[in-house]
């Protein structure tokens, strides 16, 4: 072959076109949902209508009289099999877990809890024979309100426990040597602004509703799931029911979204099967919308008492926290560590002396939670950015200059926080510069001041949010540090192939984010071999056996580097055949674009393809060699990675109407080198729109019986692309020290650090006529009774007393020296 | 049990339904066109957008036995002779899809809107696929999609 091939562009850095769309825009796709096989029943669920009852008496025999139904079960009928569901994540050793049995046995202690199920022919037999089930309810007192609920003499949620309190976890970086004295911090203080926010529920609400599959024929129990963790599910089945690891094959196939809502072992899943194996015959279940929203874990919902201590010239001297987070009825896959990832996050980008954290899960009769997208990051980010305005304001400085003020400059990297992380890389100065630039900063200012003056109804407010988070889940000692089941590595192996097309495994389990594309890409550029070449293969634990799956910003950061060292691998085994090969020295050897050329003899060439088909066939290869260039790499960062952006917000608002309506976002993030920023800008996108969604739409309400009122897509308001604004997205590069591709996470970015920039901005619109908080989903009529009752933050958006949070929640009056 | 005939994607199929069976059913479990998918329960999502007698219509809101002698176009029978639609090109282009579970419905929804409006602007855009709930995107992508397919087709009738 000739030698002359120019050197192909690097791969990385290209907005390559996703290879994925081509099955997505045809409909040939693999969801759970669509699988169908041979002789396969269909379970449905009934669910608990009460929120805290006993089951004093249930009977599933009258289901079995209906047309087409095959077996009916109780939560009595699978209490020797179905075990507890697992929590992985035991954030103190005296942690209260109560017993998470799939299908309820003897109480339920959420609304739409899983009491019984049939198994029909079809969907709609085994749906309308549930009707036919007759169960007994006494019921019991509901617990809806954390702050109710931690009283002495509350009512309980799990009566055994005694308690409604499941941990107590404190940081105090005085303590742990990270940082002084808080009580010192807060005693020599000249200002101290103290607030009260609350996060709302959330529901994460993937388009794709929960599906799963259980084939039971065959040696090996092969369970389909629409789950964003198909190896800790597999593990998990085996370890809940008790079957043998290496007879349970789990499969993620196409994946409609997740969000971390597929971040689970579910009940569903654990109920398809041990039915499936019950019956010997292959069953699917499938969750309807409602179901979806009921059952399946909801996110945030937390109370966050907030305190900052600072100089009269606006220097942070310190900051306490203390947090109330709701675990609902019981703790799923990582419900206690989701407020614990939010723990390091609070200081954010700012240099402070002392800073402590106290956080307390608390049982309520609610669906559980758990991680949605960001987990515990955007709850912190959002409390540190609103309570830097509130300083702002308090000190009567511009909310930009104490940011300014306090954050860490570029020159300081890496930096060691008072929270003990080591900060990587970034500048939020140029960040800032370039978001203002962007946004038209301060014509915006100017024209919010001619409202301001002229008394328009519609008022501009401006919104910042510099916010920084943290990637790459994780590194695994850490993780150990902090009590987590598993480690945080990831493992990819690559597999050349005769042809010199090549094959990647990866154990990340992707359901949207374009790994398929990105990792085609990387694979590319180390191996030199064409982007089409590559095939990527995922969340199949026959196919891929080692991984940990796919959330907390982790798939580039930790997946894409074991790709890197991977493909490492590959190219030193093709090296010793190579020099076998050229009869040369491995050391004269150089790698570009796909092959060894012998240095100085630039003739004298190999390529890769060439070298996996002499391999293949094995008939030449240096004295004993094995014949296969393969490799097999698990990475395990040292640290974790953190992007950053500044992000700004200009909302208008109505102050007749209380409608707050955005009229500008502009942001630019850091997201370190980027692979393909077409998808990285696509993750930035719809992260911002769940942002928004916190801050304007969404809210999961319970009423004073424990129901959810938000059960259908009617009532929660996922919004639609009239209620989002065009983005204005640009980013910087600061490439990240710690991986060998400088990447440092983009998929929860948005969605962290848009909540507070709206919500400051729609604060800064209502502050002349003295509000200082409005509670989220900041809807018409919480702007307007904000607008209207003195002190008020809005309050509740449901009549006083029907809600779970009873009666508007006034933030106390910031404090002062 | 009621017979209809309908002809789906250019086939023409004769059944017995049941009257109770949503289009969108008889679609995915009578037929196996699984390309279209249901998101929901009270008609939001949009996830379920075929195409009825050439108009966009939620498959989850009509019942089989309604369909009768009509035809619809799924997101499977968009294509033609293996070319895609310019919307399905479009979407690719603009990276209009993460997941790819809105999409086929939101698809159809922007081919029925692009039928009206040969030329929408973003606000019309934004309005058209106002019934097409994306968890994924933000929308944006989709809107510049949308467009762009628009700006393309205009160019193919000029041609
Ligand atoms: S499935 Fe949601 S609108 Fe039809
Ligand atoms: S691409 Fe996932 S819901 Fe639209």
């Amino acid at each position: 072959m000739t030698v002359t091939d120019a050197v192909p562009a690097a791969e990385i850095g290209q907005s390559r076109r996703r290879k994925e769309d081509a099955r997505l825009i045809v409909g040939r796709t693999r969801w759970t949902d669509n699988i169908t096989l041979p002789g396969m029943l269909h379970i449905a669920i009934l669910r608990s209508p009460m929120a805290h009852a006993r089951i004093t008496s249930i009977d599933v025999s009258p289901a079995l009289e209906s047309p087409n139904v095959v077996a009916a079960f109780s939560g009595r009928d699978l209490a020797a099999e179905q075990g507890s569901l697992p929590c992985a994540w035991p954030v103190t050793p005296d942690m209260v877990t109560p017993d998470h049995p799939a299908l309820a046995v003897d109480e339920v202690h959420f609304s739409g809890e899983a009491v019984a199920v049939v198994v029909a022919r079809d969907r709609a037999s085994a749906t309308d024979a549930l009707e036919a089930i007759e169960v007994e309810y006494e019921q019991l007192p509901v617990v809806l309100d954390m702050e109710e609920a931690l009283a002495d003499g509350a009512d309980l949620v799990h009566s055994d426990k005694g308690t409604n309190r499941s941990f107590d976890w404190i940081f105090d970086a005085g303590e742990a040597g990270t940082g002084t004295s808080t009580d010192e911090a807060f005693a020599n203080a000249e200002v101290v602004v103290k607030r009260r926010f609350v996060q709302q529920r959330l529901i994460p609400a993937f388009m794709e509703p929960r599906a799963v599959v259980c084939d039971p024929t065959g040696d090996v129990l092969t369970l389909w799931s629409s789950t964003q963790v198909p190896h800790i599910l597999r593990l998990m089945l085996a370890l809940t029911t008790g079957t043998p690891e290496h007879q349970v094959r789990v499969v993620a196939p196409d994946v409609g979204g997740g969000f971390g809502g597929k971040l689970q072992v579910t009940p569903e899943e654990v109920i398809t099967f041990i039915v499936g194996k019950r019956l010997g015959r292959p069953v699917k279940y499938n969750e309807s919308r409602s179901e979806s929203l009921l059952a399946a874990h909801h996110g945030r919902d937390q109370i966050q008492y907030l305190e900052i201590a600072a100089t009269r010239d606006g220097v942070v001297q310190g900051l306490k926290v203390k947090l109330l987070a709701d675990m609902g009825a019981y703790l799923g896959l990582v419900t206690p560590g989701v407020p614990i990832l939010g723990a390091f996050m609070f200081p954010a980008i700012y240099k402070m002396p002392a800073y402590r954290f106290e956080c307390t899960g608390v049982f309520t009769t609610k669906a559980w939670t758990d991680a949605y997208r960001g987990a515990g990051r955007p709850e912190a980010t959002f409390a540190i950015e609103r309570l830097m305005d509130e300083l702002a304001a308090e000190l009567g400085m511009d909310p930009l200059e104490i940011r300014e003020k306090n954050w860490i400059k570029h020159e300081e990297f890496p930096y060691t926080t008072v929270a003990g992380l080591e900060y990587d890389s970034g500048n939020y100065e140029a960040a800032t510069a370039k978001a203002k630039e962007l946004f038209g900063y301060d014509a915006l200012r100017r024209e919010q001041q001619e409202r301001r003056d002229r008394k328009d109804p519609v008022q501009l407010g401006i919104g910042i949010s510099t916010f920084t988070e943290m990637c790459g889940l994780a590194p695994s000692r850490v993780l150990g540090s902090l009590s987590y089941g598993a480690g945080g590595w990831e493992n990819a192996s690559i597999r050349m192939l005769p042809s010199g097309k090549v094959e990647v495994v990866t154990g990340s389990s992707p359901h949207g984010q374009g790994h398929e594309t990105a990792w085609s890409q990387i694979v590319a550029d180390q191996l030199g071999v064409p982007f089409e070449d590559v095939q990527v293969l995922h969340g199949d634990t026959a196919v891929s056996p080692r991984g940990l799956d796919t959330y907390g910003s982790r798939s580039l950061a930790v997946g894409g580097i074991a790709v890197v060292k991977a493909a490492e691998k590959v190219v030193q085994k093709a090296r010793k055949i190579a020099a076998h090969m050229l009869e040369a020295n491995e050391d004269d050897l150089e790698f570009t674009s796909g092959a060894f050329a012998v240095r100085g003899t630039p003739d004298a060439k190999k390529t890769i393809q060439e070298i996996a088909l002499a391999t293949f066939a094995a008939h030449d290869l240096p004295d004993g060699m094995e014949p296969s260039i393969d490799a097999d790499a698990t990475y395990d960062p040292d640290n974790f990675s953190f992007p950053h952006g500044t992000h700004l917000c200009a909302v208008e608002i109505d102050t007749e109407t209380g409608h707050v309506g955005i009229r500008k976002y502009a942001c630019v993030d850091d997201i370190g080198n980027v692979v393909n920023p077409l998808i990285a800008e696509g993750q930035i996108h719809g992260g911002l729109a769940q942002g928004i969604a916190q801050a304007l739409y969404e809210e999961a309400i319970y009423d004073s019986d424990g129901n959810l009122t938000t059960g259908t897509f009617v009532d929660y308001l996922v919004p639609s692309a009239m209620d989002l604004p065009h983005f204005d997205t640009e980013h910087q590069s600061t490439p990240a020290p710690g991986n060998p591709l400088g990447v440092k996470g983009v998929g929860e970015a948005g969605t962290i650090a848009s909540t507070p920039a709206v919500v400051n901005a729609v604060v800064d619109a209502l502050r002349p006529f003295g509000v200082n908080d409005v509670r989220m989903p900041c809807t018409p009529e919480r702007v307007w009774r904000a607008l209207n009752e003195r002190g008020s933050d809005g309050g509740d958006r449901a009549a006083e007393g029907s809600i779970a949070y009873g009666g508007a929640q006034n933030a106390p009056a910031a404090g002062g020296a | 049990m009621n017979r209809i005939h309908v002809n789906v994607d250019g086939v023409s199929y004769t059944d017995d339904v049941e009257p109770r069976q949503l289009l969108v059913y008889y679609l995915r479990d009578r037929l196996g066109k699984v390309g279209t998918v249901v998101g929901c329960d009270t008609s939001n999502c949009g996830a379920c957008t075929v195409l009825l007698n050439g108009r966009s219509a939620k498959s989850c809101t009509v019942l089989a036995v309604q369909a009768d002698g009509g035809e619809v176009t799924t997101i499977e029978g968009l294509a033609e002779n293996g070319t895609l639609h310019p919307v399905q090109r479009a979407f690719h282009e603009q990276h209009g899809l993460q997941c790819g579970y809105c999409t086929p419905g939101m698809i159809m929804a922007s081919v029925d809107l692009l039928k009206d409006n040969p030329d929408p602007s973003e606000a019309e855009v934004r309005e058209g696929i106002e019934g097409n709930l994306c968890r994924c995107t933000g929308y944006q992508n989709i809107v510049k999609a949308v467009r762009a397919a628009a700006a393309d087709m205009r160019q193919g009738v000029q041609q």
